[in-house]
C-alpha cells in the first residue's frame, strides 16, 4: 500500500500542474475550492447510491474543469475488501456502518460521517401480480421471493426486519446485492423482493413499493469518508463536502433517501 | 521423429514459458500461503461446504453431459457439412464466450424465465418454471461452457484425416455409420479434452448462474457462489472454500487424465 502512494501523488501533481497552468495561478487560499481540484477522483460507493452519486458526480465535474470522477459501485462489503486490499480509492461511501468500520479499523478512513439513511421496502413487479400486501407474504411458499444474502448489508437488514415482524421468509434466492434482487423484480421473475425505498424509486414504473411498518426499526445509515491514502485528497474532501451540502442532501432526498 | 536436432527448450521459448508459469501459478501460491490452515477443519465440517461442493460437481457434470450430447453433433456440422451460413453459425456459437456471463444470465431469463419467450409458455401450459432451480444452474453452466467443447471438437475434426472417412464411405458405410465407427474413435481424445475444458468452465461458472438460477443453499448455491458470498463477510472462509474447489477439481482432472489420456497421450 505504501508503494502506491508516491505513484498516485506523482500522477496528481502532474495533472494538477497541467490544470494549474491554464487556471488562475498557484497562490490560492488553503482549503479545497472549485478552481484548484483537478485530476482523477475515484469514488467507491454502495450499489444503492448508483443513480444519485452519478448525478452528483456530473455536477461536481461541471463545476471543476479538468476533474474526472470515476465511480466504482458495488456491494459495500466488496468495496470495503477492495479498499483494505489497497485499491486506489479517494472516497468510500458505505451502505452501512459495519463496512465503514472495516475500513476505519484498518486506519484507512478519515472521520466517517453519516450522510443519508435508507429504509427497507418490499418491491413488487408493476401491477403486483401476486397481490403482496406486507411482510407476511414473504413467507408464502407458493410465491417466488428474493431476499439479499445475510452476508451483504441489505440481507442483514432483511433479517432484522423479518425478525422484528416475526415472519419466517420463504426465499427462493438469496441475492448477492440489492440491485440483483431488484433486477429480478423488474424482469418479473420474482413476485416480491425486500429492497430499499431508494431502489424502488430508482426502478421507476417497472416496480411498485409496499411500505413495511416494521422497517422503521431497521433504518440503515450511510457513512462517507475521504480515505487516508487518497491519491487526490483535495478532490476527495470537496466531494464529501458536496454530498453533505444542501445540494447533495436534496439530491439524496429526491432519490428516496432520508437525510439527517 | 519428434525431436529433431538438439534436445532442450530454446531460450526464446523458455523465458516466456517460465514467465507464463509464474503468472498463472503465483496467484495460486498466494491462496495457499494466505490460507488459514487452522480453520480448515471447522470450515469443512460445516454442512454448507459439502452441499455446495456436491451441487457444483453434479451440475458441472450434468452440464458437460448435456454439452456432449448437443455439442459434438454441432461440432460435426460446423466441421463437415457443406451447408451455407456455417461461418455465421460458428460466430453465433462463440457468442457466449465473449458475452459477460451476467448478461448471459439475463438473456436466459428473457427466453426461459417465467416472463420469457419460451418460459412463459412452459409456465402456463405445463406449470414448469425454470429459474431458481438446480435445472437453471445446469442450463446456465451449459450455456457458458458448451462453446468450449464445440470449438475443441470442431478443431479435432478438422485436424483428423478425412481419408479414413472417405475410405469408410467407399466400403459402403453411410455417413451415420461412418460417424459412429470411424470419426468418433478418431477424435475421441479431442472430445475428451473438450469435455474437460467444458467441465472446468462449468465448475467455475458464477455470473450466469447467480443471475438466472439465483443463490440458495442446497438448490442453486454452487461453490463459486458460496465463495463470493463468504468473501463479503469472512475472506478467510472464502479462501478455504476456494482451495477446496481447487483441490477437488485438480484431483478429478488428474484422475480423468490418467484414465483417458494414458493410452492416446495426444491431447491435453
Amino acid at each position: 500500500m505504501s508503494r502506491r502512494a508516491p505513484l498516485g501523488t506523482v500522477l496528481v501533481l502532474l495533472l494538477a500542474g497541467c490544470g494549474g497552468s491554464a487556471g488562475d495561478g498557484a497562490a490560492a487560499a488553503p482549503g479545497p475550492s472549485a478552481a484548484e481540484v483537478g485530476g482523477p477522483l475515484t469514488v467507491f460507493a454502495a450499489a444503492s447510491l448508483t443513480d444519485v452519486f452519478t448525478d452528483l458526480g456530473e455536477r461536481f465535474e461541471a463545476d471543476r474543469p479538468g476533474l474526472d470522477v470515476q465511480f466504482n459501485f458495488a456491494g459495500s462489503s466488496a468495496l470495503a475488501t477492495q479498499v483494505t486490499q489497497g485499491a486506489p480509492a479517494d472516497v468510500f461511501a458505505s451502505a452501512n456502518e459495519a463496512q465503514m468500520a472495516v475500513v476505519a479499523d484498518a486506519g484507512l478512513a478519515d472521520d466517517p460521517q453519516v450522510f443519508a439513511a435508507n429504509v427497507p421496502q418490499i418491491a413488487v413487479p408493476a401491477g403486483n401480480p401476486a397481490g403482496v400486501t406486507g411482510l407476511a407474504d414473504l413467507g408464502r411458499e407458493e410465491l417466488t421471493i428474493a431476499v439479499c444474502a445475510p452476508q451483504v448489508p441489505c440481507g442483514a437488514a432483511a433479517e432484522d426486519v423479518l425478525a422484528a415482524a416475526g415472519v419466517t421468509a420463504a426465499p427462493d434466492t438469496l441475492e448477492e446485492d440489492v440491485r440483483a434482487a431488484l433486477t429480478k423484480v423488474e424482469l418479473g421473475e420474482v413476485d416480491a423482493a425486500l429492497v430499499y425505498t431508494t431502489d424502488v424509486t430508482a426502478a421507476g414504473d417497472a416496480v411498485e413499493g409496499i411500505d413495511v411498518p416494521e422497517a422503521e426499526q431497521v433504518v440503515n445509515e450511510y457513512p462517507i469518508a475521504a480515505l487516508a491514502d487518497a491519491p487526490n485528497p483535495e478532490a476527495a474532501a470537496a466531494f464529501v463536502e458536496l454530498v453533505r451540502s444542501e445540494e447533495g442532501q436534496q439530491a439524496l432526498a429526491d432519490a428516496g433517501f432520508r437525510v439527517p | 521423429m519428434r525431436r529433431r536436432g538438439e534436445p532442450g527448450v530454446p531460450v526464446p521459448l523458455l523465458v516466456p514459458a517460465v514467465l507464463a508459469v509464474a503468472f498463472l501459478a503465483l496467484p495460486l501460491a498466494g491462496l495457499v500461503i494466505r490460507a488459514p490452515w487452522g480453520e480448515l477443519g471447522p470450515q469443512l465440517a460445516g454442512p454448507a461446504v459439502g452441499q455446495a461442493l456436491r451441487l457444483s460437481l453434479v451440475s458441472a457434470t450434468a452440464a458437460t453431459g448435456l454439452s456432449l450430447v448437443l455439442g459434438v453433433p454441432l461440432a460435426w456440422v460446423l466441421a463437415r457439412s457443406q451447408a451455407r451460413g456455417r461461418s455465421v453459425l460458428r460466430a453465433l456459437v462463440t457468442v457466449p464466450l465473449v458475452l459477460p456471463p451476467v448478461v448471459g444470465g439475463v438473456a436466459l431469463f428473457l427466453v426461459l424465465g417465467r416472463q420469457g419467450i419460451v418460459g412463459r409458455w412452459l409456465d402456463q401450459a405445463l406449470g414448469v418454471t425454470i429459474p431458481f432451480t438446480t435445472t437453471a444452474v445446469v442450463i446456465a453452466e451449459t450455456f457458458v461452457a458448451m462453446p468450449f467443447l464445440v470449438i475443441s471438437v470442431e478443431g479435432a475434426l478438422r485436424a483428423a484425416d478425412a481419408r479414413f472417412e472417405d475410405a469408410a464411405a467407399t466400403l459402403g458405410a453411410d455417413r451415420w455409420t461412418t460417424f459412429r465407427r470411424v470419426t468418433l474413435p478418431l477424435v475421441a481424445p479431442g472430445i475428451a479434452a473438450g469435455a474437460v475444458l467444458c467441465w472446468a468452465r462449468a465448475l467455475g461458472e458464477f455470473g450466469a448462474t447467480i443471475t438466472f438460477a439465483g443463490n440458495f443453499p442446497g438448490t442453486t448455491q454452487t461453490m463459486p457462489l458460496a465463495v463470493y458470498l463468504a468473501l463479503q463477510q469472512d475472506p478467510d472462509a472464502a479462501i478455504v472454500l476456494s482451495l477446496v474447489l481447487l483441490v477437488v477439481s485438480v484431483a478429478t482432472l488428474l484422475l480423468l487424465r490418467d484414465r483417458w489420456f494414458s493410452r492416446s497421450g495426444a491431447a491435453a
